[in-house]
């Protein structure tokens, strides 16, 4: 039996090794999700980002028991950064998650980022397929946190929740107008601390800059609560603002509530059929990328690069006028003539 | 694509309170360009076996610190064979006296690194086994 068979015959080993495989993007893996792409396409995929600090894996380990109470199986990607200097790394998102540990219908995996910058692994969209065509209901994908530049899990995501905490220096001028962008759903963890209300109103007020139409709605008496405040989003959702406390799991079943909210709408309204295009297209383009430059690099003759690269840091080239010259081949004659500017 | 990584647990099994010894390794392995899946404190064998499963490492490294050494190595290394895990290299760093090392050993515990090892030990010892099984 062959290890994609022994994965949906529920083996949990294979599994794992099967994710190894994809992780590493060996011939197997490949193969693998080439059998596997077929049977994706059913699991929620929710990201969480966020900054460090503010509770993002003790959130995804509660969101998980949740879902666990309503029947469905859960897997995990968590994602942390791995060393520049190194390339080694300390996935510690674990630690949070011990209560899920015995429970035969949660999978726990740790990426580290291997050097990829917008806040996930290059294979981490391959690790969550293969959990899909596994049968896995939920798939929860915790980013790497620093909180600004990590975007990529928009583009993996169904449902993104972004996660902010009170006392992180987060006022008006602090919250990054991006990150929230890519919100599906705001979640105010550690709601317990003080400072809540003026997190979860510079939250408000930086929606609000972006979407002026709130106000005039919210004046026509639209009855707003303590705990979620509702704002327009670009494309007819509501993004509700949640307030949580994931140590002891206060509003963690409202979240999941928004969370299947935001799932029906996305079927609904048509939004979740687009979202998959625009996901399978972002990672075919990724796939392009790396496929074409890897192929670029064999195709070079021997020495080429080097050669480019040291007129380049001879300053007998720019890195355009490089570029071009690898693309377009030529001598080191033609290809300083080319790009030249006039300026020698 | 670049040489695979060697993926390592740090697990904590058992009552002992605090964990500086483990981090200390798991900062080791990492500039030593491991990947280090850290558990946290009180792990039992059931969780370290499910997480060595889940995480499919290399290594499983062992803080132990409290004297539960002969209790827990016999059911870790039992259930790791269950899982079919057979192959991973288990280590343990902590307190342990010299002669439960022989009886460690023939559980198939491969290193046994007290107070006065140094982290360049346990490195070289992780590596020279991912060697071995790699030919």
């Amino acid at each position: 039996m062959t290890l994609v068979d022994s994965v949906l015959k529920g083996d949990r080993l294979a599994l794992a090794r099967l994710l190894t495989h994809v992780e590493n993007n060996t011939v197997d893996g490949r193969t693998a999700l080439r059998l596997l792409f077929p049977r994706t396409g059913r699991a929620h995929l929710i990201g969480v980002t966020g900054a460090p600090g503010t509770g993002k894996s003790s959130l995804v380990n509660r969101l998980a028991l949740h879902f666990r109470g309503r029947g469905k199986r859960v897997a995990i990607a968590a994602v942390d950064p791995s060393s520049p200097f190194t390339g080694g790394a300390v996935l510690g998102d674990r630690v949070r998650m011990k209560d899920l540990s015995s429970d035969p219908d949660v999978f726990i995996r740790s990426m580290a980022s291997r050097g990829a910058l917008g806040g996930l692994a290059r294979t981490t969209a391959g690790i969550v397929q293969v959990f899909d065509a596994a049968g896995y209901d939920m798939i929860l994908i915790e980013t790497v946190g620093a909180g600004q530049g990590e975007v990529d899990i928009v583009r993996l995501a169904h449902t993104t929740l972004v996660v902010e905490a009170p006392g992180l220096g987060d006022d008006i001028q602090a919250i990054k107008a991006g990150i929230l962008e890519i919100a599906d759903i705001l979640v105010v963890n550690k709601a317990d601390r003080p400072g809540v209300e003026n997190t979860e109103k510079a939250l408000r007020s930086v929606l609000e800059l972006a979407h002026p139409t709130l106000r005039a709605l919210l004046h026509h008496g639209q009855a707003v609560t303590l705990d979620v405040a509702v704002e327009i989003g670009a494309e007819g959702w509501n993004i509700p603002i949640q307030r949580t406390v994931s140590t002891d799991g206060q509003g963690i079943a409202e979240l999941a509530d928004e969370i299947e909210r935001h799932f029906d709408y996305l079927h609904a309204s048509g939004n979740w059929a687009r979202r998959e295009q625009r996901r399978l297209a972002s990672e075919l383009d990724a796939i392009l990328q790396q496929t074409l430059l890897d192929r670029f690099h064999a195709d070079l003759p021997e020495g080429r690069y080097n050669e480019i690269m040291r007129q380049m840091i001879d300053k007998q080239l720019s890195p355009e006028e490089a570029a071009h010259g690898l693309i377009d081949g030529g001598t080191h004659a033609q290809a300083g003539r080319r790009g030249s500017r006039g300026a020698k | 694509m670049s040489e695979r990584k060697i993926r390592v647990l740090v697990a904590k099994p058992g009552l002992d309170g605090h964990d500086r010894g483990a981090k200390v390794v798991a900062r080791a392995l990492r500039d030593a360009g491991m990947e280090v899946i850290y558990t946290g404190l009180r792990q039992t064998p059931e969780m370290i076996a499910q997480a060595a499963l889940q995480e499919d490492v290399d290594v499983v490294g062992l803080s132990i610190l409290s004297g539960a050494h002969m209790a827990l190595t016999p059911r870790l290394m039992e259930l790791l064979k269950s899982n079919g895990q057979t192959d991973i290299h288990v280590f343990i760093g902590g307190i342990v006296p010299d002669e439960d090392i022989p009886r460690l050993k023939q559980m198939g515990i491969r290193g046994v690194y007290g107070p006065g090892a140094s982290t360049e030990d346990i490195v070289r010892d992780i590596r020279l086994a991912a060697e071995k099984r790699a030919s």
